[in-house]
């Protein structure tokens, strides 16, 4: 059985099933507020939902029943009495040591939990980063939507920053430093003084098994890094569009990467009306359309970052998006075929799977 | 003292109480008691940097005010979200 926790625009749902058939709702919370992300942190089994309430400001909420009672997380906020209030809470994700959690969210912070999510201090270092107050906000706002552990290794961290690059820390987040070179942001001119307080990463993933190698959907490319983050190559020829948002990968396949085009900044829908993820198994080198199952004609779908997840690994890696459409589409079998796991609800957000 | 009325979950995270008599010269000062008296309330009004939140309107009898408006120990607080506020 599979769960997804699904962030919506009109609250979170879980999903529970095995496919092809539609999944189960069985549960429902924060109805008709915008939960931004929702996960199930596996190793305690506690619930997280992100809910950017349009009144009351960003809250956290967990729960170890997300049917049931739902507690309020001791922060995270910025400092009192300061410049900037806490925006949005865009991802949660968990860390290297046991009860350690990080939390990204606008503008640009990055926040870590001790006690498995119940409360929340900001990373002071990426607060106090020299050349933040270049940083440029993407469309989205200033969002720290990407956070990258190594396996294995709690001091080294990478996080992404719309549209102010990666940034990479090797001691804990005590320091931190950028790592964008090579990535060229086509919509900025070639003169353009200070190019990487403007890259717009629109989602950041580490192949855990060869964890010096990531992978970047950019705002117009694809990228991918061999050596931690220190440098990018361009790998989106091939694709139909190198935009797009989500980007995952196979955890068992240091070579693989998945995105899901759209057709272009101007336009963020899925080409053709024609529904496909794409997938390489070398790197980069080329990539194979992976579309049984999902929608060929008339389906102009917007996928959002963190709408797209996975579950597994190797031949039975299951991957999960949702658009902003309420469709929700899954795989059992790496991209081979796919099938709806649920349709019309209100528009997705996030998308996170569990087995 | 000056009373200050919440409504919907901002009364549940004050006590499930609407009315509170609290002391204070501004509308800062009566939603920092407020929050002092029920911790959970904290954030929800007013963000870090002290400010009334965007969506938020608070009217001190009958006119909407803000961080600094002045209050008399008479006078009626009402906080209510605004109707900008809302999502489609």
């Amino acid at each position: 059985m599979t769960e997804l926790v699904v962030g919506t625009k009109k609250g979170l749902f879980v999903l529970e099933g095995d496919g092809p058939e539609a999944f189960e709702i069985t549960a429902r919370a924060f109805a008709g507020e915008q939960v931004e992300c929702g996960i199930r942190d596996t190793r305690t089994g506690r619930v997280f939902a992100a809910v950017n309430n349009s009144f009351y400001g960003p809250k956290l909420w967990y729960t170890d029943d997300p049917a049931g009672e739902w507690t309020q997380a001791d922060g995270p906020a910025l400092p009192d009495g300061g410049e900037e209030a806490l925006v949005r809470i865009w991802v949660i994700v968990p860390g290297e040591r046991d009860g350690q959690l990080f939390l990204g969210g606008d503008p640009g912070v990055l926040f870590e939990s001790d006690d498995a999510g119940a409360s929340w201090h900001l990373n002071e270092a990426l607060w106090q980063e020299p050349s933040r107050p270049r940083w440029q906000p993407g469309g989205g706002g200033l969002c720290l939507h990407s956070i990258v552990p190594w396996p294995g290794d709690p001091d080294r961290v990478a996080v992404a920053v719309s549209a102010a690059g990666v940034w990479l820390t090797d001691d804990g987040g005590r320091s931190w430093r950028q790592g964008v070179d090579g990535i060229v942001a086509r919509y900025l001119p070639e003169e353009v003084e200070d190019p990487n307080m403007s890259l717009c990463i629109h989602r950041l993933e580490r192949a855990p098994k060869r964890p010096e190698r990531m992978f970047l959907q950019f705002h117009g490319g694809v990228y991918r890094s061999d050596d931690a983050g220190a440098s990018w190559s361009a790998i989106g020829a091939g694709l139909p569009s190198d935009f797009g948002f989500p980007l995952t990968v196979d955890p068992a396949d240091p070579d693989s990467a998945y995105v899901i085009p759209l057709q272009g900044d101007f336009d963020r829908v899925t080409p053709e009306g024609r529904v496909r993820v794409y997938e390489t198994r070398d790197a980069g080198a080329s990539w194979a359309p992976r579309g049984a199952g999902l929608p060929e004609h008339g389906a102009y779908l917007t996928v959002l970052r963190r709408a797209f997840d996975r579950a597994g690994e190797g031949g039975t890696l299951e991957l999960y998006f949702g658009a902003t459409s309420g469709d929700v589409f899954g795989t059992r079998d790496a991209g081979g075929s796919w099938f709806t796991a649920a349709t019309r609800l209100p528009p997705v957000y996030s998308v996170t799977a569990s087995v | 003292m000056t009373v200050v009325h919440v409504r919907g979950p901002l009364k549940k995270l004050a006590g499930d109480r609407g009315d509170h008599e609290l002391t204070g010269s501004s509308v800062a000062d009566v939603l920092a008691e407020l929050e002092r008296r029920h911790p959970a309330i904290e954030g929800w009004i007013v963000d870090e940097r002290g400010r009334i939140r965007r969506h938020i309107n608070v009217f001190v009898n009958g006119e909407l005010a803000r961080e600094a408006t002045a209050v008399r120990p008479d006078d009626r607080v009402e906080v209510i979200p605004a109707i900008s506020g809302g999502v489609r």
